[in-house]
């Protein structure tokens, strides 16, 4: 007969790996199951210096110290999967992979996380890594005496403009509005910074090179004027959005495509819970994430007593 | 010496990628750092590792100075986003790739080259 678990968790990121230490320690048979690389959006943050009683960490780090945590007190992660199917209609909840392998349990912990939110627009598959990026620390170094556009007018946006004025010569923030949603210290660093330029209220409408990223083309939202600006490379910061697709007709989500959950990150349906960055929420932090998977988890625990 | 932190054999030297590569058929090889792009693509390779005997695999660091004979190979001219993941059939270069891949791609690109 197979295995039912007592939670599984789709999703390995802060929210998903805090619920797993939480379940697994409550002596609570836990899966999680992850359909990219552990660690979530925690791993593309280069440094986090704003988590309560540690110092500084590199989010890898703190992903692997979470995975390790989980793992120490039986939690079995499996990542790297393909879910096909989910059936959330009985008792016990059903999970079934692309290759076949099905999963059982009493409670489902949804945990998907979010992902950088591309611009779909001509040319971007065909110049990433040829010239587009969606990682500052990552690839900066390949912009060394060269100008590049940064698009997003969000703290990530402002703060990783700031830091490519360590390589590039001129940096072009591309943003839709005419005022940052960025916090006031991050506007101010970027506005301060002699190197930084600023197109507001415009749009990027595609991208144009010859095997590598050489021009982008701008719309000027107001006067609806179309111009080129030749460039090296262009980072994109322009938000996240919830991998939550494969969901849609299974729980609740509001029109961006979040899970809806209440105070104890329950869903509308019965046994099913979710947190972190795919759920309905103003602010997305490794730290909200990981209270969001501890509410979670006590819930789910509660449920299956 | 050793620079990045994985489960997966790091190549520290050209000789050795030459050796290795010339001592196996198939081999993939990812060149790059502990960073945000490159640890996904080491995590989908450790998982492949268990599942594709065909295949060896292996990393490299990218700030190793001895990893220019990938950081300068012709298939990575243009090359503006890490990781470099190179692809080697029979010693030479089959596929290259700039940036993160997840394991779809990974896996699109061992069954074209390599076979399933």
């Amino acid at each position: 007969m197979d295995e039912v678990f007592d939670v599984i968790i789709i999703g390995a990121g802060a929210a998903g790996l805090t619920a797993g230490i939480y379940t697994s320690r409550a002596k609570l048979s836990t899966l999680i199951l992850n359909e990219g690389a552990v660690g979530g959006q925690m791993v593309l943050t280069e440094e986090i210096a704003n988590y309560p009683g540690v110092e500084t960490i590199k989010g890898y780090e703190l992903a692997n110290t979470m995975k390790n945590q989980a793992k120490s007190f039986g939690c079995k992660i499996k990542s790297n999967i393909k879910i096909s199917k989910y059936n959330f209609e009985d008792e016990v909840k059903e999970i079934e992979l692309t290759d076949g392998r099905k999963f059982k349990s009493r409670t489902i912990i949804l945990t998907p996380g979010g992902r950088p939110r591309p611009l779909n627009i001509e040319g971007e598959e065909t110049f990433k890594g040829r010239g587009i990026s969606y990682c500052a620390t990552c690839d900066g170094d390949f912009f060394t005496g060269k100008e590049v556009v940064v698009v997003g007018g969000g703290n990530s946006a402002l703060e990783e403009a700031v830091a490519l004025t360590k390589y590039a010569t001129k940096v072009t923030i591309v943003h839709q509005f005419d005022k940052f949603q960025a916090f006031e210290h991050a506007i101010q660093e970027a506005s301060k910074n002699p190197k930084i330029a600023f197109l507001m209220e415009s749009e990027l409408r595609g991208f144009y090179g010859n095997g590598q990223l050489q021009k982008v083309e701008i719309e000027h939202l107001p006067s609806a004027k179309k111009r080129e600006l030749k460039t090296d490379g262009t980072f994109i910061f322009v938000g996240y959005q919830p991998n939550t697709e494969s969901l849609e007709s299974l729980v609740e989500l509001n029109s961006r495509g979040e899970i809806v959950v209440n105070s104890e990150m329950k869903t509308n349906v019965k046994g099913i819970f979710a947190a972190g960055d795919c759920i309905n929420k103003k602010y997305r932090q490794v730290t909200t994430a990981v209270a969001e998977g501890t509410i979670a988890a006590l819930s789910a625990s509660e449920y299956l007593r | 010496m050793k620079l990045l932190r994985t489960g997966l054999q790091e190549i520290e030297t050209a000789q050795e990628l030459e050796k290795f590569i010339s001592e196996n058929e198939n081999v993939m090889v990812c060149c790059g750092r502990m960073g945000p792009m490159c640890l996904p693509v080491y995590d989908v390779m450790e998982e492949l590792e268990e599942e594709r005997s065909n295949v060896k695999f292996k990393v490299m660091a990218f700030d190793n100075p001895e990893a220019a004979v990938i950081r300068n190979a012709p298939e990575c001219r243009g090359f503006m986003g890490l990781p470099f993941t190179m692809y080697y059939k029979n010693g030479k270069v089959a596929h290259a790739t700039s940036s993160i891949q997840n394991m779809q791609q990974i896996t699109g690109i061992l069954d074209t080259y390599f076979g399933k």
